[in-house]
């Protein structure tokens, strides 16, 4: 649609420019303000300079943390990407179970995340939970709030049950939007169930797994709750991922300069990467309109 | 070529059977797994704790709904849902109420700086809660809106808000402009048309949005958690309650994450058909 150059529409757009200015600019100010100050109590603030980056940079806490959020973001996308797509294909195209399909697979995105890690963090206890119960009973030694590599699966697919139906939606929506005449085609060309997938199904999915993979990134790269619920960040620190090593920090410690030269260099980093997935993510979308 | 072609088309033939059959396979295994973790705590919520820690069954052997009346008759239980729902309904407010005309202004017109200013509304979107949750805790305590319900509503709309301009941005792209047009030589004013015309047109789309913003602001805990102590504290954080000196109370604990679930189970069925468009920003 063309729109018109209309200079007036910054009026429109004035109340949510000073909503958010208030709930962001404002305290992000705050912690660009502590970041360059120290304070010996009592709200005397000295200027500090660039001493809490400095600190940072060269803070193996900070450099830990920052490895096992990569880490985790990296091996949750690596699995609920592929297994996304895989269940959008095996959905059912319309009709009753369609709809019955949706609506569970809905369920888990609709559960407060702290509830989530309580539902996990029941399941897979060795006495009470069924997950925890039954690997016990087969054997395997299972015990998550000792064993680092037990404290890792569970996050981890804790994360795939709370998310995969995410990148499935957005997949199954693309999916959607492939007009029959393309799969005729298909047929009359002899393609293969791959060449289907390769050269129909995947360029029109991109454009959505790529706001797929936008969403799971940022919300994982910024997750919390659900996993201070299951494991608090232990077996030692096997678990602390930036946001809980943060609030820890922040809120715990009230380490003020750290935790906000912290809070710029974790948002830096987000802010990083999206800008990348959002470049191609706009860049398809023309290319789709044109 | 021909020769190949009619033993190929019987092979996919007498293979399209099974592959229907391999796909409602996969898909009963991942329904499975997805509901087998929240049967689980139904199945914890419906019995006593000597039966849950007793015990290993499947099912509850003498079901019980004790759990569950532990909560209903208790305010301090029962609050903390009213709670969040008071502050959710209000941020839902807000963020929609606002949202409406910039979506509109982006739908519509360019102006100066509109892209960059679409970004950064996204970039809020991407801002780490634990981030915010101090220099909120302090912004609002200097204001004197902690512990009230309107200073969760506030912070929550810091994702919320752009989510809301997103998504209907999406759908208002959907409507022709022309109606628009016409709208005004029929010499209605921008309000009237906005109220009595456009906004019955994307209706579903304000739904859609309502129920998104409804849903981020029901499930966030880390800013809800530290803006509040006593007055407005939400459910998610009465839930720690049940961790006493005599251990976890896990019958009420499974009965209080059930119920936080229904709210959300409720609605999803109205919105099936339009939660992948929400949860991709009104980009599908």
């Amino acid at each position: 649609m063309e729109k018109t150059v209309n200079q007036k529409a910054w009026f429109l757009v004035l109340p949510v420019l000073v909503l958010v200015a208030f709930s962001a600019v404002i305290p992000l100010m705050t912690v660009v303000n502590y970041s360059v100050q120290d304070s010996f109590g009592q709200n005397n603030f000295f200027w500090a300079g660039l001493i809490w980056f400095e600190e940072l940079l060269n803070s193996e806490r900070m450099w830990d943390a920052l490895g096992r959020q990569l880490a985790f973001s990296a091996i949750i996308l690596a699995i609920e990407v592929p297994l996304g797509i895989f269940v959008a294909l095996n959905m059912p195209k319309k009709g009753f179970w369609a709809s019955v399909c949706l609506v569970l697979m809905s369920l888990p995105l609709l559960i407060p995340w702290n509830v989530v890690g309580t539902i996990w963090q029941v399941f897979a206890r060795v006495d009470i939970g069924l997950l925890g119960y039954t690997l016990d009973k087969i054997g395997v030694d299972y015990n998550y709030t000792q064993d680092f590599f037990a404290a890792w699966a569970t996050i981890i697919v804790m994360d795939v049950w709370h998310w995969t139906s995410l990148v499935a939606l957005l997949a199954y929506a693309g999916l959607q939007s492939i007009p029959n005449a393309y799969y005729q085609a298909a047929k009359i060309d002899q393609a293969s169930r791959w060449a289907v997938f390769r050269y129909i199904e995947f360029p029109k999915m991109l454009g959505v797994l790529m706001i797929a993979i936008l969403l799971r990134f940022m919300d994982s790269f910024m997750i919390y709750t659900e996993p201070f619920v299951v494991t608090g960040g232990g077996p030692g620190n096997a678990t602390t991922l930036l946001s809980i090593d943060l609030v820890k920090m922040a809120l715990g410690q009230f380490d003020l300069g750290n935790a906000a030269a912290f809070s710029i260099m974790y948002f830096l980093v987000i802010l990083a990467i999206s800008w990348v997935f959002y470049t191609v993510m706009t860049n398809l979308d023309k290319r789709d309109a044109g | 070529m021909a020769d190949m072609t009619a033993p190929r088309t019987a092979a996919a033939r007498s293979l399209s059977l099974p592959r229907v059959n391999g796909s409602a396979i996969v898909m009963v295994v991942y329904l499975l797994f997805l509901l087998l973790p929240i049967y689980w705590l139904l199945n914890m919520s419906l019995k006593t704790n000597t039966e849950i820690l007793g015990t290993f069954s499947l099912w509850p052997r003498d079901l019980t709904l004790a759990n569950y009346a532990t909560i209903l008759s208790d305010p301090s239980w029962y609050m903390g849902y009213v709670n969040s729902l008071i502050y959710v309904v209000i941020n839902t407010t807000i963020s929609i109420t606002v949202a409406l005309p910039a979506a509109y202004a982006f739908s519509r017109y360019t102006f100066l700086g509109d892209k960059h200013l679409f970004f950064w509304l996204l970039t809020n979107r991407m801002a780490p809660p634990a981030v915010f949750a101090l220099p909120f805790f302090q912004l609002y305590s200097s204001v004197g809106l902690f512990d009230t319900h309107i200073a969760v509503a506030l912070a929550h709309c810091l994702f919320n808000v752009p989510l809301a301009v997103w998504i209907l941005e999406g759908f208002m792209r959907g409507v022709p402009k022309e109606i628009d047009e016409t709208a005004y030589i029929d010499g209605y004013s921008f309000p009237r048309f906005f109220v009595k015309i456009f906004m019955p047109l994307i209706a579903s789309g304000i739904g859609v949005a309502a129920f998104f913003c409804f849903m981020f602001s029901w499930v966030e805990l880390l800013l809800s958690r530290t803006l509040t102590s006593v007055d407005a504290k939400p459910i998610a954080a009465t839930m720690t309650r049940t961790v006493g000196a005599s251990g976890v109370d896990w019958g009420v604990l499974a009965a209080a994450g059930v119920l936080t679930i229904i709210p959300g189970a409720l609605v999803i069925y109205f919105v099936r058909n339009y939660i992948a468009k929400g949860f991709a920003l009104g980009r599908v």
